[in-house]
């Protein structure tokens, strides 16, 4: 099938390198993949545009690199301006539905939406919205198994936040997965 | 970091990036001192070992510039501890003059060199392989080390384990030359249990004060033993050419009996210290010498040629320096081309030509850095090799 290029983009302080990580290494740890992260390393501060670039396989991966991706994930406007016009025509965009309206895509891109940051204050905690979008992300996709994106999450929070983060992943999962059972 | 032995090494699957691996592979090493100036992209290296030394009872400092940092690498070293520095190419500039010390006071040590395009300051934040002819013979005088090239994050480990080895084992300054590029991506990394990692210690001498020549050779080696501060040698360390107690002289025969035993401890043990990795080489037509990311790059390439029918092989050096010349030699009697991309205008490849001797064709594939090539350029490297 070769290797699937992934990009996720926000603004500096969502999360965003933090989402990768979870999904390469779920992908990596606990899925007998192979993934390779890179992130635009650049003078960027906290607030404006980045990403995490991550590429999984079942081969070992040799290009480091994302160039076309096959899912994006856009949390912020600025990401989806920056990052959109480099999804392929027939790729899968994830966005967060309040803060990114989509416009000028291909007709031939599937889109879908999840109100994150809504559901992290729910929780609780604004800062959970990555991993209510990581959960989306798992249930959308299925590049990931479930599984080891809960166990991946679990290996990369704070031990005190496992689970509000564990809730925080159900929440964009299960949101996902309806979404999923509609399209 | 909950899962640390009690030796400090991380056992188990990690998803790490290539300078965390290398601090992990510092610690398993038994790196206990790191002094630096951080610098993009190797900044990662040493903050790890900032964060983790104080857990295995490590010191990392930070000092004023890289000359401070890597005079007290050399200090560290001979005060006992395992020790590293890390850096880029303009650190890598000014850390010359103490990579000549170290090499005339035959100090184990490890310098990490995550390149970056330069000259310069250059890109700071993007890859290059432009540092290899510095790493040879960046510093004045004639001496040897060893330079080692990774080419992922598990190799950082593996290969920094191996450095602190070889420091240990030939007493010489080992550079560990990763590239932004597999400095900063992030992949699994397996750490073994300590039992699983060999590891050399530092070779005290037995020997009681009154015997003890700081720079004799120890019996049946070219490289001399060590002494622990505190245990009442009384030692002396110079940068002069000196003689086997260490005194300075200055005399025609003694820097040549020092000289020689510094280029041979490393020359005549090559085959030791050389390590490649080959794939294909049967019956290649047409062989890629690549190394770093590179070579994963080059990897691609060689499988879009060989889907085109092209009969290439790949020599991945593991070892930049020494050479991998034995080798090389041998497969110029037989192949039709060298195919050899780099992140730089061409530096290794000068290598390549000069063992070749003009017995085959080398073509370098060369790039000026910032990103990777394009695997296609090199697929049409070569092909156009055997064309």
């Amino acid at each position: 099938m070769g290797p699937t290029e992934i990009k996720i983009g926000g603004l500096g302080g969502q999360g965003v390198i933090l989402g990768g990580i979870i999904i390469g290494k779920a992908a990596a740890l606990f899925d007998s993949k192979h993934s390779c992260l890179t992130q635009a390393f650049g003078p960027e501060a906290r607030g404006s545009a980045c990403s995490a670039q991550v590429v999984v396989d079942s081969e070992p991966i040799l290009y480091p690199y994302v160039q076309k991706p096959h899912l994006m994930v856009a949390m912020s406007q600025d990401a989806f301006a920056k990052f959109s016009p480099e999804l392929r025509p027939d790729g899968t965009l994830l966005i967060e539905e309040e803060l990114v309206k989509p416009t000028g895509l291909p007709s031939t891109v599937k889109v879908f939406a999840v109100p994150a940051t809504r559901i992290a204050e729910e929780l609780g905690r604004k800062m959970v919205m990555n991993i209510v979008m990581v959960g989306f992300f798992t249930a959308v996709t299925g590049i990931v198994s479930e599984e080891a994106a809960r166990e991946a999450v679990k290996d990369s929070v704070p031990p005190a936040t496992v689970e509000l983060n564990m809730k925080a992943f159900q929440r964009g999962f299960d949101h996902g997965k309806k979404l999923v059972a509609k399209a | 970091m909950s899962n640390a032995n009690s030796s400090g090494t991380l056992t188990g699957s990690h998803y790490l990036d290539g300078d965390h691996a290398c601090s992990e592979g510092a610690i398993a090493a038994g790196c206990r001192f790191a002094a630096g100036y951080p610098i993009t992209p190797s900044t990662e290296v040493v903050e790890r070992l900032a964060q983790r030394f104080p857990f295995v009872g490590g010191r990392f400092l930070q000092f004023e510039d890289e000359l401070a940092a890597s005079i007290a690498l050399l200090g560290g070293a001979w005060g006992g501890a395992k020790a590293c520095t890390v850096t880029s190419g303009p650190g890598f500039s000014l850390m010359m003059e103490h990579i000549g010390l170290a090499a005339i006071t035959e100090t184990p040590c490890v310098f990490f060199n995550v390149q970056r395009a330069g000259p310069s300051t250059g890109l700071p934040t993007q890859p290059a392989q432009g540092d290899m002819m510095q790493a040879r013979f960046g510093s004045h005088g004639d001496y040897r080390l060893i330079a080692l090239c990774p080419n992922s994050p598990q190799e950082c480990f593996d290969l920094t384990v191996d450095a602190f080895n070889m420091a240990e084992e030939f007493r010489v300054p080992v550079l560990v030359m990763l590239d932004e590029v597999v400095g900063h991506m992030t992949e699994k990394v397996v750490i073994p249990e300590d039992a699983e990692i060999k590891v050399t210690e530092r070779r005290w001498t037995k020997k009681p004060p009154g015997e003890f020549k700081l720079f004799a050779p120890a019996e049946g080696s070219l490289v001399p033993e060590m002494v622990k501060p505190g245990d009442g040698y009384r030692i002396h360390v110079t940068g002069l050419t000196h003689d086997e107690r260490g005194y300075p002289k200055m005399t025609v025969p003694e820097h040549e009996k020092m000289q020689m035993r510094l280029w041979n401890k490393i020359v005549l043990n090559a085959d030791k210290i050389v390590k490649y990795e080959a794939k294909d080489l049967d019956d290649a037509e047409v062989v890629v010498v690549s190394y770093g990311i590179t070579s994963r790059i080059a990897e691609r390439a060689i499988q879009q040629a060989r889907a085109q029918g092209v009969k290439v092989g790949s020599f991945r050096l593991i070892t930049a320096w020494p050479f991998p010349e034995k080798e090389i030699l041998q497969l110029s009697k037989k192949v039709k081309a060298f195919v050899v991309p780099e992140l730089n205008l061409g530096q290794m490849v000068l290598e390549v030509q000069r063992i070749v001797e003009g017995r085959t064709k080398v073509v370098p594939v060369p790039h000026v850095g910032g990103t990777v090539h394009d695997p296609q350029v090199i697929t049409n490297a070569i092909v156009g090799a055997v064309r």
